[in-house]
């Protein structure tokens, strides 16, 4: 993914900027009331944008369908809008993990950090609510709630 | 009964009358908001000459409702502060402390010095001085918002600086209403300091309190539906706003602590349960404030607040130069970051009201409607055309110097 640049925009909402690999820097300015502007900086002059859109809430979830984008990021933010201090993360499963073809059972993850895996997303594939007896492979991104300690925890226990 | 009946018939006549007066109010309210809409500036200046016209030397008078619309001209003054304190979350605020304490003093310097200065030059005491300070001081966060977001400005490098700066003029806000609330009252020098004192103690102890624990009381609040909601916080305004009075901290703070106080979720519905109730008074407000002035001194102040306008728009443009420049924007962006403060509106009459019971009170009100009739109309212009100015800017440094940076600038 590339890296975001999170800019506040007090009393308005959140900038969120990233260059692409073509060179072009885009932001999405989302509004408190879930407006968003999607935006792109004028190559001689990077202080302004040429490009300007103005999408509702709705308009902004068919751009990202069409654009390919996962619904998980939506929900998580809503999540976290209602509950003070729980978070949400991604945790990939790679090559190395210790935890490669075993199932969730095994981890005892909720029972050692209290965080739950909520969801798994394989591929273009996301698995919501995974079973005790789900099993991890190599590419497999856990979707985790819970505190941020916890979440740390789960990453050491998915790691190498 | 008998005695009763025509009691009541008196009584309705006199309710028929106010009740044909303030709809007729409000209708010459909605015809001037259009109009603003459609012309696409803030209503404030149009609901000041709407007041204008009225009373005194004005086309009509305001008879029965004076009352109500007095009353309600109050409760305009504590929704617009508990809005401005809804704005912005903790977070927000303190990020704005972290960051902004260098541009938002260039800003109070260039600002409210030059106020203050011709406040004195004008042979005014100094608490009407202050107060003037504080009317060219503050920018209008609404018409900015308005004008950054109608202009597609808000993905713009300069437009965090510009909007932090007005966190700024927020949290100076909360030290400012007590510190004048308690110099007007015209208390000996002792009584004053103590009332400033204690002041800025509640207030320093409700923002910390507001800061930590204000999700709390947010989140009880939150459990009600919206008419639960709107009750509580309308009624937590008023009683709050009541209290400061009392404490002669001004009301206007204490509305404003409420408002910082929400957080969370809760902080949006409330704005948005609110906002149609700060409309309709904040409306009434504008034009009570410009009823009591006269029309034919308008004119007389039109020179002193032309003289604020230059002074003062140069003074913002100094600050947006400042802030901008921080961010690492360049010469346009810090251009348009200065043209877009020149805007001052709510936040000025709020602070001239505020002068009731001065002997400079009509003069203050006279000087800062024409100040905010100006420059919210001349500070949207001037943002938008920001890229103009500075062709011409450019223009002149073209044909005056070849200097290395100029050179630099052109290539």
């Amino acid at each position: 993914m590339a890296e975001v640049r999170e800019i506040k925009l007090p009393g308005v909402g959140v900038r969120l900027e990233f260059d692409t690999e073509a060179g072009e820097q885009v932001a999405v300015v989302v509004h408190r009331g879930g407006r968003r502007e999607l935006m792109v900086y004028d190559s001689d002059d990077p202080d302004i944008c040429t490009t300007v859109m103005h999408l509702t809430p709705a308009e902004a979830r068919t751009l990202s369908e069409a654009l390919g984008g996962s619904t998980v990021t939506e929900v998580s933010r809503v999540v976290e809008q209602r509950i003070e201090g729980l978070a949400i993360d991604w945790i990939e499963v790679d090559e190395g993990s210790s935890f490669l073809d075993r199932s969730i059972a095994d981890g005892m993850f909720r029972t050692r950090s209290g965080v739950s895996i909520v969801a798994v997303i394989r591929g273009i594939e996301t698995v919501p609510a995974p079973g005790p007896d789900f099993v991890f492979t190599v590419g497999d991104v856990a979707v985790v709630v819970g505190t941020p300690a916890g979440i740390d925890q789960v990453r050491t226990l998915l790691g190498p | 009964m008998i005695g009763v009946a025509p009691m009541f018939a008196a009584v309705g006549s006199e309710v028929a009358v106010a009740f044909i007066e303030i709809g007729l109010i409000a209708i010459v309210l909605a015809a001037l908001a259009r109009l603003a809409s459609k012309l696409g500036v803030t209503a404030i200046p149009f609901y000041l000459i709407a007041g204008l016209g009225l009373g005194d030397g004005g086309v009509a008078d305001i008879g029965i409702a004076e009352d109500f619309v007095a009353l309600g001209a109050e409760i305009g003054v504590l929704l617009l502060l508990l809005t401005l304190g809804l704005e912005y979350t903790g977070e927000e605020l303190r990020f704005g402390l972290r960051t902004g304490t260098v541009p938002g003093l260039v800003d109070a310097v260039l600002n409210f010095v030059p106020g203050f200065g011709i406040g004195l030059a004008l042979g005014w005491s100094a608490p009407a001085a202050i107060l003037l300070g504080g009317v060219t001081w503050i920018s209008s966060s609404g018409v900015i918002a308005k004008v950054l977001s109608d202009l597609d400005r808000l993905g713009y490098r300069e437009t965090p600086s510009i909007l932090n700066l007005l966190v700024i003029e927020d949290l100076a806000m909360a030290v400012y209403l007590p510190v004048v609330a308690a110099v007007v009252s015209g208390q000996d020098a002792v009584s004053t300091v103590v009332t400033v004192a204690v002041a800025l103690v509640v207030v320093a102890v409700v923002l910390v309190a507001a800061m930590r624990w204000g999700h709390l009381m947010s989140a009880g609040l939150d459990r009600g539906n919206n008419e639960v909601l709107l009750l509580a916080v309308f009624g937590l305004t008023l009683l709050v706003g009541g209290l400061a009075q009392q404490l002669q901290i001004s009301a206007a703070i204490g509305a404003f602590l409420v408002g910082l106080a929400l957080s969370g979720p809760v902080q949006h519905r409330v704005s948005a349960l609110i906002e149609p109730l700060r409309d309709l008074f904040a409306a009434i407000f504008f034009l009570f404030f410009a009823f009591q002035i006269d029309p034919a001194e308008l004119p007389g102040a039109m020179v002193p607040a032309l003289v604020l306008l230059v002074v003062t728009g140069l003074g913002k443009m100094g600050s947006g130069w400042v802030a901008a420049g921080r961010a690492g924007v360049g010469r346009r962006g810090r251009l348009r970051a200065g043209t877009t403060l020149v805007a001052r509106g709510e936040f000025s009459v709020v602070i001239a009201s505020l002068a009731v019971g001065l002997d400079e009170a009509s003069e203050l009100a006279t000087l800062a409607a024409a100040y905010v009739l100006l420059t919210a109309v001349v500070g949207p212009l001037l943002a938008k055309n920001s890229d103009v100015i500075d062709g011409l800017l450019g223009r002149r440094r073209r044909r005056r110097g070849t200097t290395a940076e100029v050179r630099r600038a052109e290539v």
